[in-house]
Order: structure tokens, then sequence, then C-alpha cells
């Protein structure tokens, strides 16, 4: 028998690291934000901007436009697909225990990317008049309803008699990802050159097409759903001991399930459509937080919203400065930082995370 | 203060003033307002403007249908003239809020979409005489190419994107490539489908064509070989003579005031083949 001294318990407690990460990620995610606010290939200062504001100067058409169109709703749009990435991940990973997945895994990705090429590719043959009103809505809107389809028809497939298999999701998903896969592929032969190249750059991501209208769009899904995500931290957490273990001890499994993947499919159906396909931050970002701060789900979520968000601001202005005047696709930025230090963070925790 | 700069600006609006701070965007477009001899009012370019060399020293601002809207701001156009399919539509939008003035250049494969084009630019860069001038020029060389491709035999021409994984990426009906083969006297050899598509190889042989076309990128690999090589090439007219004829992108496709030149060298690319 081994007595274990309160000591050495305290130092296996990592809620206050936790906590302090917490905190730092927040003064990160405050730094980053003004940052980009302040950077940019046009110059405005918004030091200069709100100068003159408090002075009672008039703003310059221009300087009014990059801050309070270009760059503000291009940050609150960072700022939530982030966290709606990184915090869909960590459900994911969690619900399927498994560190792989993503939300890819439940058809949110495929759907999402399905409905963005059909409607670039047949946007054309919709009737005037709705063509009209969805305007460039077009493709958020296809992507979107797309992602939650597929996702619907996932759950549905995979739940009988009220239960619904992880297992049968995953591979259900698989197929289900291989069909989405082969009619995108039929709407790319049909496209033209044009819509060919629309098609690269909606699947590498940007947030160059972030307006007040999109975000008062997707901004309240992208909110409901992560304000229910620290809800399913308990839930979560018992699962980690095995479906059976988890309802021995009083988790709602069934429920669990059934709000982590509306939740997941919310955030990432809506950060999907109206970023494009902006990868590895739902995967990379809940894996570094575990490395750091543990499994916990109660911080990991929290943390992983807040980093989620700082990281893709960061790269969001990476992407606009980089080649200025012109811009990069957010996710080249994304994949060519982030996969490399992934790797190295890896190689050098080799032991600890054992995958 | 501020009342008298705003009367005085909206004098200067009053008058013709020629904007001088100009964004051109797309290749054609881009030369146009060269050969109209405004190349020193641009301040910047798209991706897809490579001609002439001047162009090529302006800041970029991204690929035509990929504007950045800030990287826009960045070069404080006065005016934008952009042609047809800029965008996205969310920055063309910004640019609308900023009061920058836009204008779009309709876009077509023949010689009076090259005209329009033309007059459609020196209206917006307000050089009436210049683009008169320009347009009768692009005239005569488009009837003195016209007259020559009359006299030509047609031949059969397939244009070849290029070829990826050993399959013909073959351009169509409705496309540049289509345009420029029609301009130049000869016949496109592929009228089944508009666009760029990958054929088949039996639909390569039924194709039959007596000459095989291909644009030239500087430092992108030279393909000549391959396509000829290319077992369902090979059965063709094309392929047994080894008739293949390589031009510049920009210049073949681009329909702007070089087309009627480019259409005529193709023509006698086509008939030094035969010898």
């Amino acid at each position: 028998m081994v007595a274990i001294s309160p000591d050495e318990t305290a130092q296996w407690d990592r809620a206050p690291r936790a906590r302090r990460t917490t905190l730092m990620l927040a003064a990160l995610l405050g730094l980053v934000s003004v940052f980009s606010l302040t950077v940019g290939a046009a110059g405005t200062s918004p030091w200069a901007v709100l100068a003159d504001w408090l002075a009672g100067r008039e703003i310059g058409l221009a300087d009014r436009v990059v801050l309070f169109e270009i760059r503000l709703p291009r940050l609150a749009m960072g700022a939530l697909v982030g966290a709606s990435l990184a915090v869909s991940g960590a459900v994911m990973q969690g619900l399927f225990r498994n560190p792989l997945a993503d939300p890819g895994l439940v058809g949110v990705s495929a759907g999402a990317g399905l409905g963005a090429i059909a409607a670039i590719v047949l946007g054309g043959l919709l009737p005037a008049g709705l063509a009209a009103a969805l305007g460039y809505y077009a493709v958020p809107v296809a992507a979107f309803a797309g992602g939650w389809a597929s996702t619907l028809v996932l759950y549905a497939i995979s739940t009988r008699r009220g239960r619904t298999s992880v297992a049968t999701m995953l591979l259900a998903g698989i197929a289900l990802g291989a069909l989405a896969g082969a009619l995108s592929g039929i709407l790319v032969y049909m496209a033209d050159d044009a819509q060919l190249r629309d098609l690269t750059f909606w699947g590498l991501g940007s947030l160059a097409g972030a307006t007040w209208a999109k975000l008062a769009a997707a901004a309240p899904l992208m909110i409901l759903a992560l304000a229910c995500a620290p809800m399913l931290a308990r839930g979560l957490n018992g699962l980690a001991l095995g479906e059976a273990a988890a309802n021995h001890i009083g988790i709602p499994v069934q429920r669990l399930k059934a709000v982590a993947i509306l939740t997941v499919a919310g955030a990432t159906g809506a950060a999907v459509a109206v970023s494009g396909g902006i990868g590895f931050v739902g995967i990379v970002v809940p894996h570094l937080l575990r490395l750091a701060i543990g499994p916990d789900h109660r911080f990991l979520l929290v943390n992983a919203a807040l980093l989620g968000a700082a990281l893709l601001i960061l790269a969001d202005v990476i992407a606009r400065v980089i080649i200025a005047p012109a811009e990069l696709p957010i996710g080249i930025v994304t994949a060519t930082l982030g996969g490399p230090f992934f790797l190295w963070i890896l190689l050098r925790k080799r032991g600890v995370l054992d995958l | 203060m501020i009342r008298v700069l705003a009367f005085a600006l909206a004098a200067l609006a009053a008058l013709p003033a020629q904007a001088d701070r100009v964004l051109s965007v797309g290749g054609s477009v881009t030369e146009i307002v060269y050969a109209l001899g405004a190349g020193d009012r641009l301040v910047a370019r798209d991706t897809t403007s490579t001609f002439p060399q001047a162009a090529r020293d302006l800041p970029d601002v991204g690929y035509v249908r990929r504007l950045s809207p800030e990287g826009v701001l960045s070069v404080r156009p006065d005016l934008i003239i952009a042609e047809e399919g800029a965008g996205p539509p969310e920055t063309i939008e910004l640019l609308e809020a900023a009061a920058i003035p836009f204008v779009e250049i309709p876009d077509g494969y023949d010689g009076a979409a090259v005209l329009a084009k033309i007059a459609a630019v020196a209206k917006a860069l307000e050089m009436p005489e210049q683009g008169a001038a320009l347009g009768a020029e692009v005239q005569a060389a488009l009837d003195a190419t016209a007259s020559a491709a009359a006299d030509t035999p047609p031949r059969r021409v397939l244009f070849v994107m290029s070829v990826q994984g050993g399959r013909i990426l073959a351009a169509g009906r409705d496309t540049a490539a289509n345009g420029i083969i029609a301009m130049a006297g000869a016949q496109n050899a592929v009228t089944e489908f508009e666009g760029y598509k990958p054929l088949t190889d039996e639909a390569v042989t039924r194709a039959a064509p007596d000459a095989i076309l291909m644009m030239v990128r500087e430092g992108a690999e030279d393909l000549a070989d391959q396509v000829l090589a290319h077992p369902a090439i090979r059965t063709t007219p094309a392929g047994r003579t080894g008739a293949l004829v390589q031009m510049d992108g920009l210049y073949l496709l681009g329909f702007g005031p070089r087309t009627a030149q480019a259409a005529r060298d193709l023509s006698r690319a086509l008939a030094d083949l035969e010898g």
C-alpha cells in the first residue's frame, strides 16, 4: 500500500495551472486583437482615428471603411471561427475518445464542402429571384445547409432504439464523406475555369469576405454553440472512462452525445460557411492545451476557445500582410506554420504523449 | 474650413479631371491601358497583368477573382478598371462603400469584343481620342487578319491546356482558345462541350486534329514532347506529322490589343506546319 500525502496530490492538481493558463490566454487574445486592428496593407492607424474622433475631427472615408468595415468584422469573425473550430475539435476528441477526431468526422466538412461547391457551380441555375435574394450569401448558406444535412443524416444512421453508436458514426461518416466527395467530383467536372479557381480558394479558407451582415447571420449560432460547450465538460470527462462506466456514474450519455454533435455541427457549420475550409486549428489547439494543462474538459474547452481565437486572428494578420497588397488564403498560413510547430512539440514530448 | 474643402472637392469632381491613380485588374485591361499610353497613371495591377514588362513592376493586389479589400484600398486608387468577373463581390461592395469608382469591362472572345473592351477602357480613362485611334488601329489589324484567314484552308486545331496524368485537357466551345482558333481561320477540333475539359483517348482520336496548339508558360515545364508522345495524339494527323504550335498564354488568349497579331501569327504558324 502506498500512502499519498496531501502534498503529493497537490502536485498533480492541475487546476491552478489551468486557471493561470486561462488568464494568460485571455491576455494573449486581447493583445492579438489590438495588434490585428493596427496592422494591415492600408496603413490606417486606429490610434490616429481614435484621436481624431476624440478631438471631434471628421474621420476620412477610407480610414473609416478600413477600420470599421474591413478590420473590425474580420477580427470578430476570426475570433469566433477560431474559437468554434478549436472547441469543436476538443469536443469531438472527447466524444470519440480519439486524439485524431475532428469535426470532419460528423460529416460537417464534407457536407459543407459539397454545399459550397454546388452553390458555386450550380448557382447560375437558381431562379433569378432567389439568386438575387441570396446574392453572395448563396455559398455560405449552401455550405451551412450541407454541413447540417450531412450531420443529421449521419446521426439518424447511427442511432438505433435511442442509442447512438459512436463506432457506426465513424464508419458511416467515412462512407458519407466518400459519397460527398464523389458528388463534388461530378460538380468539379462540370465547373468552368473561373468556378474551379473559386472552388480551390474556398477550400483554402479566408476571412477576407467578413462583413457585418455575414457576421450577424453566423455569430449567434457560433456564440450559442460556444456557450453550450462548457456544459458538456463534466460529461466528456466521465466519457473518458468508457460509455458504460460513464453511464454508471450517472452521466446521461445519450443526451450528451446528441448535444455534443449538435454543438459541433452548429459551431463548425457556421464557421466553415463564412470562412471556407480552415484546417488544422480543430486538431492542434486541443492537443497543445492537453500537453500544457492536462485533459480535464472543464479547463480544456474554455482554453481551447481562447487559444483558437488568438491563433486564428494571428494567422489572419499574417495572411493579410505577408504579400500585401495581395493576400494569402488563411488555410495555407495555419498549415505551414502550425504543421511544423506541432511536429516539433510531438517530437519533444514523445514520451509524454503516447498516441 | 471643411466646408471650403468640400466645395473645392465638389468643384474638382465637376471638372473633367482625369483619375491619375488607376488600378487595373485583368491582363487584357492592363494591356489596353498601356496601349492607350496611360501606363503612367497606373498605381497597381492584379496577378494576371503581366504585359508589358512595365506592368510587372507595379504592386500586385492579388488574383483577379480574389482581390483583398484592404490591399486594394492600400494603393489608394481613384479609379478601378476591372475585367468582367473580378471579385469577390464582398470586396467590390466594400470598394463601393469607400466611394472608389469601379468600372467593369465586358469580356468576349472575338474581334468585336476586343474593340468593345478598348472603347470601354478609353471611356473610363476619359481618353476618347486615343481610344478612337487605338480602336481604328486594332480594327485595321483585325480586318487584315480576317482577309488573310479567309484565304487559308480551315484546319482542325486541338487546343491542349495541359496533360495531367496522361489526360489531355482540351478547349471546347465558348473559350478564348476557341475564339482565337476561329480568328486564325482554323477550326476547333472539339465542339462537343463548353469550357476546358479532359478528353478520353478515343475522343482525341475522333477529333482528328491537323495541329495541336499549346501555351508556353515561363518557368513551367515544356509539355510539347509529352503531348506529341501521347498514345492518343499519335493516332491523329497532328501526331503523325508532329504539327504543334506553342504561343505565349496572355498573347494568345488575352483578347487585348495584340489579339489580331496573335491570330495572324497563329494562322502563319499553322500554314508553315504544312510546309
